[in-house]
């Protein structure tokens, strides 16, 4: 066992603070790209179309069984082949809103199937427009109810940003990649990769925990 | 010159998909040893061991997989085990597969009515026989859902192998569609492969969770 020396890897600072910030907005931006296509499904799931139900379920089975990193090699190495050729950041957030709002319909699904009908007839008893109903009534209760699957499944798609390096994006494990081809300090790269990743997942989980606070207030009275 | 895409190079993938199921399986008799292990010590009554297998939890499900599997990969030679990478790689996976057993387990083990663990108290029973004969057997009704619904997502997340070179069904897909050049064809194949194994899983996860629900009700 050699002695772990973390100089080479911590004088890429520069390096690794870029990588983190690509991770960063990859994830964010799939988060609510993966969210408005998680609302959308979960919509379209519970509407009384036959035809969009149908196509709907077909994508979410789909990429709920079939992993991840296959989805990447299709949508980056498999489109060009129907004409579509995406750089690999594109590519990255495309497969990663697609696969995050599979997951997400599931959750809001639920969260909207736990809404009490009598409370919609309420609403459009007292004049609400449908959107107004829709938005007040069904969305926001149903997204304060399933709020903590939603913050777990934002935290795996965070997690999930670093397959991406596979297709050579330069986010935080990609860099890591790099770093540990010119120091060759391989242990040392990865466990501070893993560390960083972590306190990554601390923050998102905290600001989560914030974003219920502020946005679901109510949630919290008296507590 | 490229190959054409043939019936041989789906028979070679089909092998890889062999390699796949075999490192699911290790993965989740592996995991669900230390699993249970650390799903007893998160609910015991020593703080010090609680909050370790709370930490252990913390860090490997706040870590990608895929860097998980890096430190594996790397880490076995570095402590100067000489070991084969898959080696390496189905003990990470075990590793991984314990922290989300563990959780799982947890929870069903503190679903279990809180009367029937003072009943087998005010029975007489010791803490571990009332574990083995009480609580753990109605545990595991609860727990069978997602346990099956977890093993989808390790065979899912063993296709993260094929990066540090582990030859299952991922790698042989892309050694195929770098000889073939034929991604989008050899890539839909792999797809369906992992379809066809996964989705009767999902399926019997969700029978198992409808039937549990309409037992209990």
């Amino acid at each position: 066992m050699d002695y772990l020396d973390f100089s080479g890897v911590l004088a890429r600072g520069d390096l690794l603070a870029k990588g983190l910030l690509l991770t960063a907005q990859i994830s964010l931006a799939s988060m609510v790209i993966g969210l408005v296509i998680g609302v959308l499904s979960a919509c379209l799931t519970l509407s009384g179309n036959r035809l969009l139900r149908i196509v709907v379920l077909a994508y979410i089975e789909a990429i709920r069984n079939t992993p991840f990193i296959v989805q990447v090699f299709l949508i980056y190495f498999g489109l060009p082949a129907l004409g579509l050729r995406l750089d690999p950041i594109t590519a990255a957030i495309t497969a990663m809103s697609v696969y995050g709002g599979a997951y997400i319909s599931e959750i809001v699904r639920a969260g909207i199937e736990g809404i009490n009908t009598g409370q919609i007839e309420a609403a459009r008893a007292l004049g609400l427009s449908g959107y107004r109903t829709f938005r007040h009534v069904v969305l926001k209760p149903a997204l304060a109810a399933v709020f903590p699957s939603l913050s777990a499944q934002f935290i795996l798609l965070l997690l999930s940003s670093s397959v991406v390096s596979a297709i050579s994006v330069p986010e935080l494990t990609g860099v890591g990649n790099d770093i540990q081809g010119m120091t060759l300090r391989n242990m040392e790269i990865y466990l501070v990769i893993a560390v960083i990743y972590v306190a990554l997942v601390a923050v998102l989980r905290g600001l989560m925990l914030g974003i219920e606070r502020w946005a679901f207030s109510y949630k919290f009275i008296g507590r | 010159m490229f190959q054409p895409y043939t019936w041989n190079h789906v028979f070679f993938m089909l092998g890889g998909l062999g390699t796949t199921i075999w490192l699911a399986a290790i993965a989740l008799v592996g995991g669900s040893i230390a699993g249970s292990i650390l799903a007893l010590v998160r609910v015991a009554h020593n703080p010090l061991l609680r909050n370790a297998a709370r930490l252990y939890i913390f860090v490997v499900q706040g870590t990608p997989l895929l860097v998980t599997l890096f430190i594996a990969y790397f880490g076995a030679r570095w402590i100067g085990i000489d070991v084969a990478p898959v080696v390496a790689i189905a003990v990470a996976f075990s590793f991984y597969a314990a922290a989300f057993l563990g959780e799982i387990w947890r929870g069903a083990i503190e679903s279990v009515p809180h009367g029937q663990r003072e009943g087998s108290h005010a029975l007489g029973l010791s803490y571990a026989d009332a574990m083995r004969f009480i609580i753990v057997p109605q545990a595991i009704r609860i727990a069978t859902p997602p346990t099956v619904g977890f093993f989808v997502q390790l065979i899912k997340n063993t296709s993260l192998a094929s990066v540090v070179g582990i030859v299952e069904l991922t790698r042989t897909s892309q050694i195929v569609s770098n000889a073939t050049f034929k991604p989008l064809d050899v890539y839909l194949t792999a797809a369906t492969f992992y379809f066809v194994v996964c989705f009767p899983l999902t399926l019997l996860s969700r029978y198992l969770e409808r039937r549990l629900g309409t037992q209990t009700k």
